[in-house]
């Protein structure tokens, strides 16, 4: 690795750390500011510095306290644990599918065509399906049984994430599921182990980073969504994204939306440190 | 040495045997603190198959890589052509490299890779041509001309980088293992061919290497290098002969290391009893004596009442060319070896397993070592 | 039931579960009906419906307009940068890995809501930066940068460094080493890395929501709010072209990639 000239530095890094600096880190920095500012006169922020919007997110108040925020946050917990869940049954055994497959290239293919396609429009079509007319209710009407209320819900909300991040956590696992050596199978069968036991021992292992790569890439959009919740959940279905999207939209109480969104990414940022820690700098990587 | 036979049978600057690489006092410490070099000095003379030797980590590679400029020696000096060396790029050395892994580059066809250094010279392109398909014809890949490297065999890639470099025309040519992909009998082949191809041109070479066999087959000289420091440096035959060091002594071939003190004025007390030996030690000196497991006379029946000892045949490995006996004598153990011909020369015989024999172990083959305190 | 079979009865059940939705839509574009989803026959007046939509045009020309300077100017500074990260070891290195991994990772929401209050900042305090196109394409060029170079990074990663050095030692200076080798083999990487954050442009909804301003409407934030407003059928049919688009654009990837 070379001492880098100034020059040299100043031509390759420089202009995009800048670029990041400015637009990145200096946003991230006024976001944590102005968590500490109030709403101001046409609904702008204004000082003096207070701790009232963290104070009034996590509930508490000189008239006593009020889970209101937290339940939220925690709602958004749930999903996001819930369709990582249900992501990792659906979409684990179906990496091994397209690895054991002979149409593996076209298999994939079919994973990563839903992945690009628009993703309002992937949950759109959930809407088509579950609405009081939809393809799901007017099949229960052909069969004469009577039919569902399933749009706006909250099944709305799971079914809908769970579909968006599926093809999340298939791509990564499959880069892992891919590489997987098969002989260390054959060795614990020769050395003694069940099918099970085989399994776990000497294939999980080897499918792991490409497993914990794919729960990050579900779990952390799926905390901080708020299209699918406002989509399917027709504004019934509030979530932390809701929560940020409505303070920077429509009430305008920037300050108190400045709060929300440090709280959600310091928990993101927190998760991500603890994992980076065990991981280095390639285990990020592995996050692509 | 003769006529050289470069391009349009130009000559290399620097006049046969004169120094070509002289390093003085060269140090290199990693970052990790790990001293790759440590005061490392010798020369290298214009004209000669010099090689490098050593396990891996020894600072062979680090050497060469000084050589090519890849790397800034911490302290000492080097020299190539006459010229000092401190601070001059590689691009600007009269000195080219073959790669371990060959370097190939990957998006251009043979031609292009060949004709990559005359290029960044500006070299006309009809000159180009002619000295490129020189190059091709040197190392017989002609046909070869327009492959991508992925297209080639691990022979044929080696190939290609000998004719990169050398079309050139280097005043030192650096290859760093450069058969150790290869399977065996290609490396046999191509040693021979690059040893003819030296001896052709008249190209000083550099090569490192962790095969001893290939060292002492291909080498004029052979420096032998351990953790940072040269061992010896020596024709093959005297460093095969006469190791200097335990290290060299067992690093090249096998050796049977003993145990020895002073016991007279050419005796040595050793745990297989008294053994004389070709030069002068000295009282309170300890020594290591060495032999080579072929120069051990195996037999029935003394045939010296010197230098030999009482053994026991403790197992035979039958190895195709000769037999191999590891023997036991009070504690210690020999390794011999016995050729395995047709026309067996007088005396010779066979052994079996337990069986006690004299083994001969002459004076002159004794090589003594000084054991460092 | 084998493992064998029952792996393939799963993944049979999780291919239906990624194409039902995507089937759905791309049916009934080709509906006549208006509203509900009773086949009424066959039909493309959607899609011709679509070809005299000026503003729908307008959204297709702002999301390509985006999507194309964003790239350029990501594309860019990316490698650039993935460059200088893989080459140099300096001061503060560890800090902007960091932040390249920062828009990779933090939820979407928080990355747009930032940026909107540092324009509205902007705005308000420097004169500069009014919501709008300009605003839309700096968002997009802001977590663009981190995967060009994060792709770039990781195809320099696994490039031969002998192959530098075998350059340096044929007599190339490091702007030719640069230009002869490096480039022509990081290219590929380079190209891989533009048109994913093509992609990720003319895909993205959330950032835009949050930097556009009044004239700088993209496709996806017009299908938002034709959904919240209750679909029209062209909906149905815009979405089936980018569903054929984003189609084509995978086919030709993969038969590029396996001419390589």
């Amino acid at each position: 690795m070379n001492r880098p000239s100034w020059r040299r530095l100043l031509a390759t890094v420089a202009p995009g750390a800048f670029w990041l600096v400015v637009f990145s880190l200096l946003p991230t920095l006024l976001i944590l500011y102005a968590s500490f500012l109030q709403r101001g006169p046409h609904g702008w922020l204004s000082g003096p510095l207070t701790l009232a919007n963290y104070a009034r997110f996590f509930g508490i108040s000189s008239s006593g306290f009020d889970p209101l925020y937290l339940n939220i946050l925690g709602r958004s917990f749930l999903l996001g644990v819930v369709t990582t869940v249900a992501v990792v049954l659906l979409g684990y055994p179906f990496a091994f599918f397209i690895a054991r497959s002979r149409h593996k290239n076209l298999l994939l293919l079919l994973v990563v065509l839903p992945f690009w396609t628009n993703f309002l429009i992937r949950v759109y079509a959930w809407i088509v399906i579950f609405q009081r007319r939809g393809v799901i209710n007017a099949f229960l009407s052909y069969l004469h049984l009577p039919t569902l209320h399933l749009y706006p819900s909250w099944t709305a909300v799971y079914v809908g994430t769970i579909y968006t991040y599926l093809p999340f956590l298939i791509l990564p696992l499959y880069a892992s599921v891919e590489k997987v050596d098969w002989t260390l199978l054959e060795a614990a069968y020769d050395l003694g182990a069940g099918r099970v036991r085989g399994f776990w021992h000497a294939v999980f292992p080897q499918t792991l980073p490409g497993l914990v790569a794919g729960v990050l890439l579900v779990f952390i959009p799926a905390l901080g969504t708020f299209v699918i919740s406002d989509l399917l959940g027709a504004g019934k279905a509030i979530l932390i994204g809701n929560v940020i999207q409505q303070q920077f939209g429509g009430s305008r109480d920037w300050a108190f939306g400045s709060a929300a969104a440090f709280v959600l990414m310091a928990l993101v940022l927190l998760g991500l440190w603890l994992y980076a820690r065990r991981a280095g700098e390639s285990g990020m990587g592995e996050l692509l | 040495m003769e006529q050289r036979r470069l391009f349009k049978g130009k000559r290399t600057r620097t006049p046969v045997g004169d120094a070509i690489v002289r390093l003085s006092g060269v140090s290199k410490r990693y970052a990790g603190g790990t001293l790759a070099l440590n005061d490392v000095s010798f020369e290298v003379r214009a004209g000669e198959f010099f090689s490098l030797l050593g396990p891996s980590g020894c600072g062979k590679t680090t050497l060469l890589r000084i050589l090519a400029g890849f790397e800034e020696p911490d302290s000492g000096r080097v020299e190539i052509a006459g010229a000092d060396a401190r601070g001059l790029p590689p691009y600007r050395r009269p000195v080219n490299m073959v790669f371990q892994n060959y370097a190939l580059f990957p998006h251009m066809n043979v031609f292009a890779n060949v004709a990559f250094g005359l290029r960044m010279k500006q070299v006309p392109e009809d000159e180009l041509r002619q000295r490129v398909a020189w190059a091709l014809e040197l190392v017989d890949i002609e046909q070869l001309a327009q492959r991508r490297p992925h297209e080639l065999s691990g022979g044929q890639r080696q190939r290609v980088a000998l004719a990169r470099a050398l079309v050139n025309e280097p005043e030192v040519l650096l290859l760093d293992e450069p058969l150790g992909a290869l399977d065996y009998k290609l490396r046999k082949q191509l040693q021979v061919e690059l040893m003819n191809l030296q001896e052709e041109l008249g190209i000083t070479f550099v090569y490192v290497t962790h095969d001893q066999e290939e060292a002492l087959v291909m080498s004029d000289r052979i420096a032998v290098m351990r953790a940072g420091r040269i061992e010896q440096l020596d024709f093959p035959e005297a460093i095969y002969e006469r190791p200097a060091t335990a290290f060299v002594a067992q690093f090249l071939g096998t050796s049977n290391l003993i145990q020895a003190a002073y016991a007279g004025e050419r005796l040595l007390q050793t745990p297989l009893g008294k053994l004389r030996v070709a030069r002068p030690v000295k009282i309170g000196e300890r020594y290591l004596i060495s032999i080579r497991p072929e120069k051990i006379r195996l037999s029935r029946e003394p045939i010296h009442h010197e230098n030999t000892v009482r053994v026991r045949v403790d197992d035979i490995i039958y190895t195709g060319a000769e037999n191999q006996y590891l023997l036991e004598a009070a504690g210690t153990e020999l390794v011999a070896y016995t050729l395995n011909s047709d026309i067996q020369e007088p005396g010779f015989e066979e052994f079996d397993y337990d069986e006690y024999v004299y083994a001969h172990l002459p004076a002159e083959n004794l090589v003594v070592i000084d054991e460092p305190a | 039931m084998s493992g064998r079979r029952l792996l393939t009865l799963h993944g049979v059940l999780v291919l239906l579960f990624l194409y039902l939705p995507i089937a759905v839509i791309v049916v009934l574009s080709f509906n006549a009906s208006k509203y509900g989803v009773q086949w009424h026959g066959f039909t493309l007046k959607w899609y011709a419906a679509l070809l005299g939509h000026a503003r729908i045009h307008g959204y297709v020309t702002n999301s390509l307009i985006i999507a194309t300077s964003s790239t350029l100017i990501a594309t860019i500074l990316g490698t650039l940068l993935a460059l200088g990260i893989h080459r140099y070891r300096f001061f503060g290195r560890g800090g902007l890995l960091f932040l390249l991994y920062v828009p990779v990772v933090i939820p979407d929401i928080v990355m747009g809501v930032s940026l909107l209050l540092f324009f509205a900042w902007a705005q308000n305090y420097l004169r500069a930066l009014h919501l709008g196109l300009g605003t839309v394409i700096v968002a997009h060029v802001t977590f663009q940068i981190a995967y060009v170079t994060l792709v770039v990074k990781s195809r320099l990663a696994g490039l031969d460094p002998s192959l530098e050095e075998a350059a340096a030692d044929l007599g190339a200076t490091s702007w030719r080493r640069f230009w002869k080798v490096t480039f022509p083999l990081v290219w590929p990487g380079i190209a891989a890395a533009a048109l994913l954050a093509f992609t990720l442009s003319l895909d993205d909804f959330v950032i835009t929501f949050f930097t556009a301003g009044p004239g700088s409407t993209t496709l996806p934030i017009y299908i938002y709010s034709s959904v919240k407003r209750g679909v029209t059928p062209e909906v149905h049919a815009v979405s089936t072209l980018m569903i054929l688009v984003t189609t084509l654009a995978l086919l030709g990837v993969q038969r590029a990639s396996n001419r390589r």
